[in-house]
């Protein structure tokens, strides 16, 4: 482990003693303090079997959770595709050589990025039905309102992606006479698109845990069925809730796991992206957004 | 802007971002103190506390921040009777702060974990050739690098932790997203003006922040 190399020494015989004593202080403290919450547990009767037998029963699988899983899967997918599309279009007319595209590309970019996703949701919900005089659907809130935060940042995510490509790649394109299209389309965008594939995937657990917010406006995802509605049904809402817990982790460490998968294939790569400069704010997923 | 001259709906809109101020701010303190600790053991030489840190890393950095905070309310206080105060909005409040500050803390301790990964290797081997202790290296040599290089992603986290704030709204606290919806539901002839103020405020307070904390990093950053 690199970090360890850097503040300790190899132990020695009298650290590795100490290390030993200490771990066993710790995990009896450890010990002690998940006992303490299992008594807590128990006297709120939270440990009873009849609070998990649900879990055992199909009915609770094809009823609550998987239409959950499946409608928050749905809503992230599409919402994945939409911000891809507007990350692109926002991240090209950023570096537009025109005033009158790149400021206003730029603004709407770090207005979206600024704003809480829960409010642009409520917008759309509750507030544009009123402007475009028809209902709008809770799923097309939580699209609408993923894509605007999300695309706002994977546009930044490919700004910077395609700003990293070496200035060589665009001046030999344009030197064999590829039109300005031409080089962003066919030289610049693969490029960073593909340097930029790990924070893309980072992005998705994002985007993925981002449309638990759907249940605030009634979409039925995962956090709404498996643990609102299960719980209302059987009343075992802090069972539900840890089961639905492991799901939403056990999906984003997979995601997770990939994405460090392809940063480690693309580290074999001719170049990879520099620090940012200018605003913070890139690599969302080590923010902690939503 | 007929909505905003309305006393009443005014005074609602401050308070709503009071709440999210106090949110803020109260968590932030507390995942501050919470990610680092939680950052010392991660990189300790002591397994148990490793694993702990680890643990706590990964679930709630890949649990929604909507379901840790519906399981404040509903679990911890509905449940289990863990209230933080007779005072039902400061009951929420805390609630809210609890659930933010053990989300948030699993980014901060990230942060410092691979702020300490940036500092190079021979920085410490140098420290500890020319005779500094342990306690010296890290005080001396090792933090004040890794301080640095920190934070970017500080401002990053803070001014995600800002937005996600307006989460507590779910369980019933009146900040600014609660605020915004109410006022829609009542004055539907002026709904673009109403959204425009509120997200307005966060983008005039968070935009500078953003470019605030960029050019700190930049300024401080260890020259290598």
């Amino acid at each position: 482990m690199s970090t360890s190399s850097v503040l300790y020494d190899h132990p020695g015989p009298r650290a590795k003693v100490r290390n030993a004593v200490l771990s066993v202080i710790f995990g009896v403290a450890l010990l002690g303090l998940l006992y303490w919450i299992y008594t807590k547990f128990d006297q709120a009767n939270q440990l009873e079997a009849w609070l998990w037998k649900p879990f055992a029963e199909p009915k609770t699988w094809t009823q609550f959770i998987l239409p959950g899983l499946w409608a928050t899967l749905k809503a992230a997918g599409v919402g994945m595709l939409l911000s891809l599309a507007f990350g692109i279009i926002f991240a090209v007319a950023r570096l537009s050589d025109h005033w009158w595209i790149s400021v206003p590309a730029g603004a709407i970019v770090e207005f979206f990025r600024a704003v809480p996703l829960l409010l642009m949701i409520f917008f759309v919900f509750y507030g544009l039905p009123y402007v475009i005089d028809q209902p709008v659907t809770a799923f097309w809130a939580v699209v609408i309102g993923l894509t605007l935060y999300n695309g706002s940042v994977l546009a930044e995510a490919f700004r910077a992606g395609i700003r990293s490509v070496p200035g060589g790649q665009s001046e030999a394109a344009y030197a064999i006479g590829m039109r300005k299209t031409q080089v962003m389309g066919i030289v610049l965008l693969p490029q960073a698109a593909r340097a930029m594939l790990p924070i893309i995937v980072s992005q998705l657990v994002v985007l993925l845990k981002d449309t638990a917010l759907g249940y605030i406006v009634a979409y039925p995802e995962l956090l709404a069925r498996g643990v609102n509605d299960l719980s209302a049904n059987y009343g075992n809402i802090i069972a539900a809730a840890i089961v639905v817990a492991i799901i939403y982790i056990i999906i984003n460490s997979l995601l997770t796991a990939f994405a460090g998968w392809l940063d480690r294939r693309s580290a074999r790569r001719a170049f990879r992206i520099p620090k940012q400069t200018g605003p913070v704010v890139v690599a969302d997923s080590t923010a902690g957004g939503a | 802007m007929h909505v905003f001259t309305d006393p009443k709906n005014f005074d609602a809109y401050v308070s709503g971002f009071l709440w999210i101020l106090k949110l803020t701010g109260a968590s932030a303190v507390c995942a501050l103190v919470l990610g680092v600790l939680l950052a010392a053991m991660r990189v300790s030489p002591v397994p148990v506390l490793r694993g702990f840190g680890a643990a706590w890393v990964n679930i709630f950095r890949n649990t929604p921040l909507t379901l840790v905070i519906f399981f404040c309310y509903f679990g911890l206080f509905v449940t289990l009777g863990l209230a933080l105060s007779d005072d039902l909005f400061r009951n929420i409040y805390w609630l809210g702060v609890v659930g933010l500050s053990a989300y948030t803390a699993a980014f901060v301790c990230e942060a410092v974990r691979s702020g300490i990964n940036t500092v190079p290797t021979g920085q410490a081997e140098a420290a500890r050739a020319i005779g500094l202790s342990f306690a010296q290296t890290l005080r001396i040599v090792v933090l004040p690098q890794a301080a640095r290089s920190v934070i970017a992603p500080f401002g990053s986290i803070l001014i995600a932790l800002c937005k996600n704030a307006t989460i507590v709204g779910t369980i019933g606290l009146m900040e600014s997203s609660t605020v915004m919806k109410d006022l829609i539901n009542f004055n539907g002839d002026a709904v673009i003006p109403i959204f425009l103020v509120f997200a307005g405020t966060f983008a005039a307070v968070l935009i500078p922040t953003g470019y605030f904390f960029g050019w700190l990093a930049n300024r401080l950053a260890v020259k290598r």
